[in-house]
């Protein structure tokens, strides 16, 4: 998924869209009306609610959402953007006759939100002509009037915009001074104010908080051009995530400095630029076997290719089939209760409940309560990712809280929860794993990625690569991109870092379903050692 | 209702302009309304219909300017929404690349409306679902698909006389059909305008026919091949490298149209682009062109300024690059905008006159997770997907694994043997392609 689709769920349409700032400060809050009141987004869930039972649903739910964006673009010395975006609406989706349908609209007025519910009701009532498996939820206990709000501590919303936009040009300035030729950077602000009200008696008011502050630094050469992104992660935080904090660097001999909870913008900014006249210099690696030691700003998306997405039951069931894809990890691995999927030393486990996640939420986007669970134990396959209506599949009668919609103009369907890989319980360091390493090369940040529609076959570059001889770091490397099988990989993975090098990374823009809808979500990993990996050289005359 | 006819956005548009105090306003109004139904396991999974409306307001004093969104539309909110743009403009410093909007202009017309499709109902959707998941369960197979249409708007106003409207209509259909044993896999997609051109059944024949026919496939050597690229299988690339079409990165040296230096040449008397130079294959031109009459496309870009027929490439040779109205200003040069549609001229061949010319080849339905791998030489990875196939001696002999690529499309226009007739894709008109050395670096295992 990439940042154009921001801008089209932003819906924004003009064209130039330039707005350079000044040093007078304004929030966006400012410039936006206080939230809905919650009594009335119930009051308007309700006339959903009932004008859906009154046209024959046997179920159904609301969405009321108001949806605030903000996104600050930069290049070089100069702010290029600044777009504040809201959207406010609702989804309301019903089971008619065992069959979904949804509607929604932007018009929040009681005729026409009981209108849309009805147009619900009539899309379920023409597809269940064709209908030949009822729908069946699992069950769901509803939990009246319930609140939650993102743990943040600076609301980004309420940052001046002349800090952001001061934040940007900083850090430009810092990959300029070091040696990069052009740098973008951007922050990306999302406020999800969602209510969700069903017809199990749940009204839940949810506010949810998320921010990416990305940069791409370019540095140009004799014979060509050469890229470093930032190494920062999108996060579930507030603005705080930008304090840089000491305490939340792990710094790798001779490579880069990784970042746990706070992110120095400015600092990696600064050593992008270091970076990228190191990187017009490096030789280019010698393809070949080699042992990989992986970092968390890496490996997260690793794991998001070849183990988030393989374990969403949609796929495994076939109902992603026309898009994203089916999946290797068939129903029969799973019930063997014997399928290798990794080595006994990996643990992968779901959750929408790790704090600082994109992941997290209270509730799910169909009410229910969000939990943690083991997909991958000791090696072995032990479960899935599901929603209400699809868990009953794999013989299991609760949701695992997988639901999720990008909008209130979307239908809500089973999402990727934050997958993650369990640390070694013997606290040791990044440093530790790389020192037994003869001859490896080490990968930090996340470059070019793509993997088969059944999660097999799979190649992934990285920003920055450094060859390991004798167990240390030596000489950066340049155009590295590793080929596996998801299971080989897997079972290949030797050692990893403890709980202090655990870091959360993420993807703000995971796209899934049709029509395509993007989601956040996060991956936690210490720095891994995978054995004997196929390095392939990214090199080509043309 | 989400669709304004041409008078009713102009009214609220020339309402919103009278609350403006800015030197300089400029206003975007889109709107859309669509239905849409999903398929899986021979059953409907999930459907609606989705609607919205948003109007952007950019307000600027001097070269200081602020843009604000809203999808409310009593008059409170629309005055609201100018006055934050106002407030932000204020705000501003100037912007150095700052340029004064345009005045009135003439657009050609592009026939993109098409009042079938905006007649569909939830019906005609089940409907159309039902004739691809019938076929496919007779002949023991699962069909997956997706059926959107939609109606979009599109209406700028500015206080210096411009106003375009374009109003258009979408379908698109795709549909993959896999055996119950999971060992065969066929895909089809097919996009119009109008929804009297789609039959689902007739579409779904073709995936049905793939997913039987790529059962069992056989494993081949990675290497060098010559490949037939159905249309649906080449629009990644080629999409991929007229997006990275760019004066301004080109100038700047981050580009694969950036002018490379030759041995002693002094640089300040160079070109900074390719532009000019002949990069591709001869027979190879693409062009953007809003009056296409199978693939048109808006008339103006999203600054309202026309779009025009414009060739990208014209007989193998870069000819145009589009740029922004400061980078045109800045170098001497014309302002070019993007365009809203790809066109690639072919040949007259069918795919199957292709096959039955082929000696030795791959035929790839499509690919898919198209990424990046060097933005220099436009070197991209991927994997076959959906229907891969084996040729030899004009028949397919049999189907074989999905493959991985890295390939860049400057070396593929470079290795055309053949060129068939352009059909419709994703908006674009794009032809098969017959090419030869296409790189394959590893097999994969997924069906």
């Amino acid at each position: 998924m990439e940042r154009r689709d921001f801008i089209k769920i932003g819906g924004v349409g003009v064209g130039a869209l330039m707005l350079p700032i000044t040093g007078i400060a304004i929030s966006a809050e400012q410039m936006l009306d206080k939230p809905m009141d919650v009594a009335y987004k119930k009051k308007l869930a309700d006339i959903a609610l009932n004008a859906a039972k009154a046209a024959g649903a046997s179920y159904a739910d609301a969405r009321i959402g108001r949806y605030l964006n903000q996104f600050v673009t930069t290049r070089e010395t100069r702010v290029d953007n600044i777009v504040n975006t809201e959207s406010a609406g609702i989804g309301v989706r019903v089971i008619t006759n065992g069959t979904w349908g949804f509607a929604s609209t932007s018009n929040m007025t009681p005729d026409s939100v009981a209108k849309t519910a009805e147009r619900a009701v009539a899309v379920a009532k023409a597809n269940s002509k064709f209908q030949t498996v009822p729908v069946k939820l699992a069950p769901v206990k509803g939990v009246g009037d319930v609140s939650w709000q993102t743990p943040i501590k600076k609301n980004a919303m309420e940052v001046p915009i002349k800090d952001k936009a001061d934040l940007l040009l900083t850090a430009n300035a810092a990959a300029m001074g070091n040696g990069a030729n052009y740098i973008t950077s951007m922050l990306f602000l999302v406020n999800e104010q969602k209510y969700f009200a069903s017809t199990d008696g749940s009204y839940i008011d949810q506010d949810v908080h998320r921010l990416w502050a990305p940069f791409y630094a370019t540095g140009i050469g004799k014979n060509g051009f050469k890229q470093r992104n930032g190494l920062g992660n999108p996060v579930g935080m507030g603005f705080e995530y930008l304090d840089g904090l000491e305490k939340d660097k792990i710094k790798i001999t001779g490579a880069n400095v990784g970042y746990n909870n706070s992110y120095d913008l400015v600092e990696d900014a600064a050593a992008a630029g270091k970076q990228l006249k190191a990187k017009l210099k490096a030789k280019s690696v010698e393809p070949g076997k080699y042992d990989l030691v992986l970092d968390p700003a890496h490996l997260m998306l690793t794991i998001h290719e070849s183990v988030g997405h393989p374990l969403e039951l949609d796929r495994v069931l076939g109902y992603e089939a026309n898009y994203a894809g089916t999946s290797f990890a068939t129903l029969d691995k799973w019930k063997s209760g014997k399928f290798q999927y990794g080595s006994d030393r990996v643990n992968l486990f779901a959750d929408k409940t790790q704090p600082y996640s994109l992941g997290n939420v209270a509730y799910d986007d169909e009410g229910v309560k969000t939990k943690d669970w083991d997909l991958v134990k000791d090696g072995i396959l032990v479960n899935y990712q599901a929603t209400r209506d699809q868990v009953h599949m794999i013989d299991q009668n609760e949701s695992h809280g997988c639901s999720y919609s990008q909008s209130w103009r979307d239908v809500q369907f089973q999402r990727m929860p934050n997958v993650s890989l369990k640390p070694n319980e013997q606290d040791i360091s990044a440093e530790d794993v790389i020192k037994d390493v003869e001859n490896g090369i080490y990968i930090a940040g996340r470059g070019s990625f793509s993997i088969d529609q059944q999660r097999y076959n799979f190649q992934f570059g990285g920003q920055l690569f450094y060859e390991i001889k004798d167990g240390k770091i030596t000489d950066q490397i340049e155009d590295v991109a590793y080929q596996s099988n998801t299971q080989e990989f897997w079972n290949s993975c030797t050692q990893m870092a403890g709980k202090s090098d655990y870091r959360v990374g993420g993807s703000f823009f995971d796209g899934k379903g049709q029509p395509s809808q993007v989601s956040a979500v996060s991956h936690g990993c210490p720095t891994t050692r995978f054995n004997n990996i196929n390095v392939i050289n990214t090199a080509r005359n043309v | 209702m989400t669709i304004l006819s041409e008078q009713k956005a102009k009214e609220l548009l020339t309402k919103v302009l009278k609350y403006s105090k800015a030197d300089e306003i400029e206003c975007n109004l889109n709107g859309s309304i669509g239905g849409n139904i999903r398929y899986a396991r021979n059953t409907v999974s999930t459907a609606g219909e989705e609607s919205d409306l948003v109007l952007a307001v950019q307000s600027t004093f001097g070269k200081k300017t602020g843009t604000a969104t809203i999808n409310e539309f009593d008059d409170a909110s629309l005055e609201k929404v100018v006055r934050r743009s106002e407030e932000l403009a204020k705000l501003a410093p100037e912007n150095e690349e700052h340029m004064p909007l345009f005045g009135p202009q003439k657009y050609t017309t592009s026939k993109t409306y098409f009042e079938s499709t905006a007649n569909v109902t939830p019906e005609n959707r089940a409907q159309a679902a039902e004739d691809s998941i019938v076929p496919s369960k007779k002949n023991k197979l699962v069909a997956a698909g997706f059926l959107e249409e939609f109606v979009t708007f599109s209406a700028i106003i500015n206080n210096k006389g411009l106003f375009a409207y374009n109003q258009s209509t979408d379908v698109d259909f795709s549909v993959t059909v896999r055996t119950e044993d999971g060992k065969g896999s066929g895909w089809v997609t097919r996009n119009f305008s109008d929804y009297k051109l789609l039959d689902t059944a007739k579409a779904s024949s073709i995936a049905i026919q793939k997913s039987i026919g790529s059962v069992d496939a056989k494993a081949m050597e990675p290497g060098k091949y010559t490949v037939i690229l159905e249309p649906a299988a080449s629009v990644g690339l080629l999409g991929n490298m007229v997006r990275n079409f760019a004066q301004r990165g080109a100038d700047e040296g981050r580009s694969f149209l950036s002018y490379k230096l030759k041995e002693g040449e002094d640089a300040a008397k160079a070109p900074k682009n390719k532009l000019g130079q002949k990069m591709f294959d001869e027979r190879v031109n693409i062009y953007t062109d809003p009056g296409h009459p199978i693939a048109p496309a808006a008339p103006f870009s999203r600054d309202g300024y026309p779009r025009n027929r414009t060739d990208w490439i014209k007989n193998g040779t870069v000819v145009n690059m589009p740029n922004s109205p400061y980078w045109a200003k800045k170098t001497g040069v014309a302002y070019v905008p993007r365009g809203g549609n790809i066109i690639m001229d072919g040949g007259n061949e069918s795919l199957e006159e292709m096959i039955k010319s082929t000696r030795r080849g791959i035929l790839v339905t499509r690919l898919w997770y198209i990424r990046s791998l060097d933005p220099q030489t436009l070197l991209y990875t991927g994997l076959t997907r959906d229907g891969t196939f084996y040729i030899e001696d004009g028949k397919i002999k049999y189907p074989i694994k999905n493959f991985r690529f890295n390939e860049s499309p400057i070396v593929m226009l470079n290795n055309i043997e053949a060129l068939g007739k352009p059909e419709r894709i994703d908006g674009n008109m794009i032809p098969p392609m017959k090419i030869r050395d296409f790189t394959f670096s590893s097999l994969s295992d997924a069906v």
